[in-house]
């Protein structure tokens, strides 16, 4: 029996095989109608403890991770940095290794530093979720993305995405670059020159200087948040500029040969990278991708939780 | 290479779901709130084929569910996790006569996810199990009320129920275990 297992942790989607992210999307398809139950809610998960340890600001995937546990009936426990001992000064390995004193099954972090959740999950028994780190990744969040495209065009396979905007300060950039070229999709991205790294193309896509291009391009835009929390100056010459240049608006749109998929991972700054009746508009699936965003959650943990690497395969006989 | 052994043919599986389906009837007292419940994946064939003979005798429309009883199952814990499969329940089954059905009963764990998991999409009536192949070996306190076959399974062997939809043809056969 060769199904693919996930390992203990996940970092990125640069560490997975296509049959692992494959395994991923296939895996949160059926946790799709959990959601829409009226009790929503299995025991696949039950007495797991999973610890969502978020050092930066989050919503959306905080609560969207909080929602994937409590749906799959794991006990859980929030801890933002600030109102903590991380405060007082205590370093990520020192608070994990004692909530894993408190006998902890998985940690789900939210950091600042690229990095910090392959560092947290090499000192650590307990499972570890990357729900973005830095400028790296943000695996849950790439996944929720193709699993949004793969419900509409069925496949990903040669599909052209262009992913716009602040592509420098966005995991959510890289997490999507890495699974969707592994699964043979064709990757652009579109946006200043100030906010592209030149390196990009290193990962096997195309830049695309002016978002005309990228619209006349690709089947799908994944539009990212410009990043203001995390800019000094001096990238953009003002909000106003960068919507009027870099801007997804309706005029650029309707010169589009066919009609574009709208994405973007919130949250979103309107009427700077997205105009309100695009981002409100009959193509944008940006609601769809949080509605697939608890599915894919649940997927992780359900697989992390039950996939030790090179566990026995013993499955009880059916029935 | 050991032998396999036929237990049922086509003609005979169509033969014992005629009877299970008019069985099934009889114990439910009638057609009207019946919801016929598959268990993914071969009870979920098995279902339907007895849903339409059900309507094709009885003239009713019936209800029908599917269950995926994988996020219920009782030993998740230490074994990779088994691929998840789709439960499809559109209605409501408070105060319906429900029939679970599956191709074979074994163990009886199946039954126990499952009866959790209906659970969770209203009060039926009542519940009955009805299932292609009874092979003993019971693990819990669950009896099907309705069974088209019952087997003694000789060690070292199992029972493998194929569908046409699924698997090409229909069959019941007994065969060496790694086979199943």
């Amino acid at each position: 029996m060769s199904a693919p297992t996930l390992g203990k942790d996940l970092v990125g989607l640069e560490g997975l095989s296509r049959e692992q992210i494959e395994l991923l999307l296939d895996t949160a398809e059926p946790f799709k109608e959990v959601s829409e139950r009226q009790i929503k809610k299995v025991p696949a998960l039950r007495g797991k403890t999973v610890v969502n340890l978020f050092f930066e600001a989050s919503t959306r995937t905080r609560i969207s991770f909080e929602f994937a546990e409590k749906r799959l009936s794991a006990d859980t426990v929030s801890v933002a940095a600030s109102g903590s001992s991380v405060s007082k000064g205590e370093t990520l390995v020192d608070t994990a290794r004692n909530l894993e004193a408190m006998r902890i099954d998985m940690v789900v972090i939210r950091h600042g530093a690229s990095g910090a959740a392959k560092f947290l999950g090499d000192r650590i028994a307990s499972n570890v979720i990357n729900a973005g780190d830095g400028k790296h990744e943000h695996p849950t969040q790439g996944l929720l993305d193709i699993l949004t495209l793969r419900d509409k065009f069925k496949k990903i396979e040669g599909l052209k995405v262009a992913i716009c905007g602040d592509v420098l300060h966005s995991r959510v950039a890289r997490s999507n670059i890495w699974g969707l070229t592994k699964l043979g999709a064709k990757v652009a991205v579109c946006g200043p020159p100030t906010l592209v790294p030149r390196e990009i193309t290193a990962l096997g896509v195309e830049v695309l200087p002016h978002i005309e291009d990228a619209i006349a391009w690709a089947d799908a835009l994944n539009i990212l948040r410009l990043q203001l929390e995390r800019m000094e100056k001096g990238y953009i010459p003002s909000l106003r500029e960068y919507n009027r240049v870099f801007g997804v608006t309706v005029d650029r749109l309707e010169k589009a040969p066919k009609d574009l998929l709208i994405m973007h991972p919130g949250p979103m700054n309107r009427g700077v990278e997205i105009d309100s009746a695009v981002a409100d508009g009959p193509h944008s699936v940006i609601l769809p991708q949080v509605t697939n965003g608890v599915a894919v959650r649940m997927a992780v943990l359900y697989l992390l939780a039950g996939g030790k690497p090179d566990g026995s395969a013993a499955r009880a006989e059916e029935s | 290479m050991p032998s396999t052994t036929s237990l049922l043919d086509t003609t005979a599986i169509g033969r014992t779901l005629v009877r299970m389906a008019s069985e099934i009837v009889e114990k439910s007292g009638g057609a009207g709130d019946l919801v016929l419940v598959g268990i993914q994946r071969r009870g979920v064939e098995l279902a339907e084929r007895l849903a339409q003979q059900i309507e094709k005798t009885e003239r009713a429309q019936l209800l029908r569910g599917k269950l995926d009883i994988t996020l219920y199952r009782d030993d998740l814990q230490g074994v990779p996790a088994p691929v998840v499969g789709v439960t499809d329940m559109q209605h409501d089954l408070t105060g319906k006569v429900v029939v679970i059905v599956d191709d074979v009963l074994y163990t009886g764990r199946t039954i126990r996810a499952a009866l959790d998991e209906l659970a969770e999409f209203g009060r039926p009536r009542r519940i009955l199990l009805a299932v292609l192949v009874d092979r003993g070996g019971r693990e819990l306190p669950i009896q099907p009320d309705i069974a088209g076959v019952t087997v003694t399974v000789p060690k070292g062997q199992t029972v493998r129920v194929s569908v046409a939809e699924r698997d090409g043809q229909d069959a019941v056969d007994l065969v060496p275990k790694a086979a199943s």
